[in-house]
């Protein structure tokens, strides 16, 4: 087990390597990463695997909300049947249930600040059991997944022999 | 017009330039080379350790600190040395700072040799032992370690070089190029050999915290050791700090104010701001050593499994970061092998023949580098394997 949970930070980091090069760091047989890899990917504890895109560096319009959401949970179900209501819309990027002061983070991308409004205001408010939502819209992406949005300037002048 | 050949001392004419150097000239010009030539951590010191320095800017500690290092800082090495090693040494009067481990050679090397001086040095090994001896009219004697002893240097090969006139040996693990390392009992046997005797230690310990499956064990842990070793050390390769210029020594008293006298006419001290940083290394860094540590550890099964599969023999390297494969096989020498490779596939390795005697045969591949270019790095290697047949 404490094998896949190598295989699984290592993927987390970089789903590219190779199975020869996860076999390296992980200390596994490639066929054991193969194998591990099929289990993990059958149990769905990996979802996928997936690029992270800049897309401010495209010509495609991008925007991104961060909506904070009270609802009225429900006996039986509690948050999970009026959370399944919201991520089923394709605009939902992330669900998140909260502790604190709301219930869900609602995370959202669309092409425009009127599609965005428009999902906001026409699906996700008349949900019936939400009671309130706040929308954030997120200005500038500093940093996902560990991976910094800004290219990083390395040092010019490296170690050199003269 | 002055001719300069005559002015510039005999000693530094006969000093050979570095054998690595023209590798990293030609790569420089080669679009998609990749360099596992420089022998320099990948990572970039982690950001509480440049955040410490950039705070000690900010409150203006811009000042010289006292010759031997900040007391904060010797304190804080003599508490990492305990923790990490069991060693003890107090942190005001047997620990000096010093401007990288290379400094703490020199000064070391300055402060025991007479002119005729014998220093015993494991080959290969880093380049500056041998050079540095020279300059102070000593004598390198180079005692060639063997890939079957898994690059250690043996008992038997220390006796053999020792003489009247052998001032110290030079103890480079775990070891620049090769990977080798020592364990308890191969030092216990060299302990055995220099106790009772007046040679010095000079315990080059820098990739002390780059050894994989065995913890490191220091010269100066065995008994009777810790009052003839010179142990050197510093940040370079534990934190990634090659930049920040930072080491230090331990030793007996006398040897490490003897060094103290001769680094305050010569350097005063090491950097401040890089003084204040290490503090904050030494204090709250073993997460970063532990995780760089496992990162180096999965990169070097990938290059070794990678130049076995590929038919290369290669040792398994259990210290620092580098492989040392041998490629006898080829028919090359390791210079022509290194020189042909970065020609046909802008790949930069070095020979091991550019580390001293017992290194031809062999190459030196660092693998302080991404997955991504080592696995370039192997593919290519395949390549020009195949036009060798």
């Amino acid at each position: 087990m404490e094998q896949n949970t190598k295989l699984l930070q290592l993927l987390e980091s970089d789903c590219t390597l190779t199975t020869d090069q996860l076999a390296a760091m992980a200390n596994m047989t490639a066929a054991e990463v193969e194998a591990a890899k099929k289990e993990l990917e059958k149990q769905r504890i990996i979802l996928g695997y997936q690029a992270v895109v800049d897309w401010d560096q495209t010509q495609r319009e991008n925007v991104t909300a961060l909506i904070e959401v009270k609802v009225t949970p429900q006996r039986g179900d509690g948050f999970d049947r009026i959370a399944e209501r919201i991520y089923q819309y394709d605009e939902v990027e992330s669900l998140y249930l909260m502790s604190g002061a709301f219930d869900f983070t609602v995370i959202i991308s669309g092409r425009t600040l009127k599609e965005v409004a428009h999902f906001v205001g026409e699906k996700l408010s008349t949900i019936d059991e939400v009671t309130g939502t706040a929308t954030h819209f997120i200005l500038r992406k500093y940093k996902e997944n560990h991976l910094v949005f800004e290219r990083q300037e390395e040092q010019q002048e490296r170690f050199v022999l003269e | 017009m002055i001719d300069y050949e005559k002015i510039l001392c005999g000693r530094i004419k006969q000093v050979k330039p570095s054998g690595i150097r023209k590798y990293f000239d030609l790569l420089q010009g080669m679009e998609g080379g990749i360099s596992l030539g420089i022998g320099e951590p990948d990572f970039i010191t982690p950001w509480h350790i440049r955040d410490a320095g950039i705070y000690s800017l900010e409150k203006g500690f811009t000042k010289y600190s006292p010759n031997a290092g900040l007391s904060d800082l010797r304190k804080a090495i003599s508490r990492y040395l305990k923790r990490r090693f069991d060693l003890d040494y107090e942190g005001i009067g047997q620990i000096l700072v010093t401007v990288g481990g290379s400094e703490g050679l020199d000064l070391a090397f300055r402060c025991l040799l007479e002119p005729g001086d014998e220093v015993i040095i494991p080959s290969p090994s880093f380049v500056c032992y041998g050079p540095l001896v020279s300059m102070l009219h000593g004598v390198p004697v180079l005692v060639e370690t063997k890939a079957e002893d898994e690059f250690r240097l043996t008992a038997e090969e220390l006796k053999a070089a020792i003489t009247p006139r052998t001032r110290a040996v030079v103890l480079p693990f775990p070891n620049n190029p090769t990977g080798g390392i020592m364990g308890r009992e191969d030092l216990e046997a060299i302990a055995g050999v220099l106790r009772g005797t007046d040679i010095m230690v000079i315990s080059d310990e820098i990739y002390c915290e780059l050894t994989y499956g065995q913890h490191h064990v220091s010269m100066a842990n065995i008994p009777d050791m810790v009052e003839r070793t010179i142990l050197v050390n510093g940040f370079s390769k534990a934190y990634s700090m090659t930049g920040w210029r930072l080491g230090y020594v331990c030793g007996p008293k006398p040897i490490i104010a003897a060094m103290t006298k001769l680094h305050q006419f010569a350097i005063m001290c090491a950097p401040t701001t890089s003084q204040y940083a290490a503090i904050e290394a030494l204090d709250n860094g073993d997460r970063d050593i532990e995780a760089m540590k496992e990162e180096y550890d999965g990169r070097r099964r990938f290059l070794v499994d990678g130049f076995r599969r590929l038919g290369l023999e290669c040792f398994e390297p259990r210290g620092a970061f580098y492989t040392f494969p041998c490629i006898k096989s080829t028919g090359l020498t390791s210079e022509e092998f290194c020189d042909q490779f970065l020609a046909a596939e802008h790949v930069a390795v070095i020979p091991g023949a550019a580390f001293g005697p017992g290194g031809e045969g062999f190459v030196r591949a660092c693998y302080a580098a991404s997955m991504k270019d080592l696995g370039e790095a192997l593919e290519r290697l395949e390549r020009f394997l195949a036009t060798l047949k």
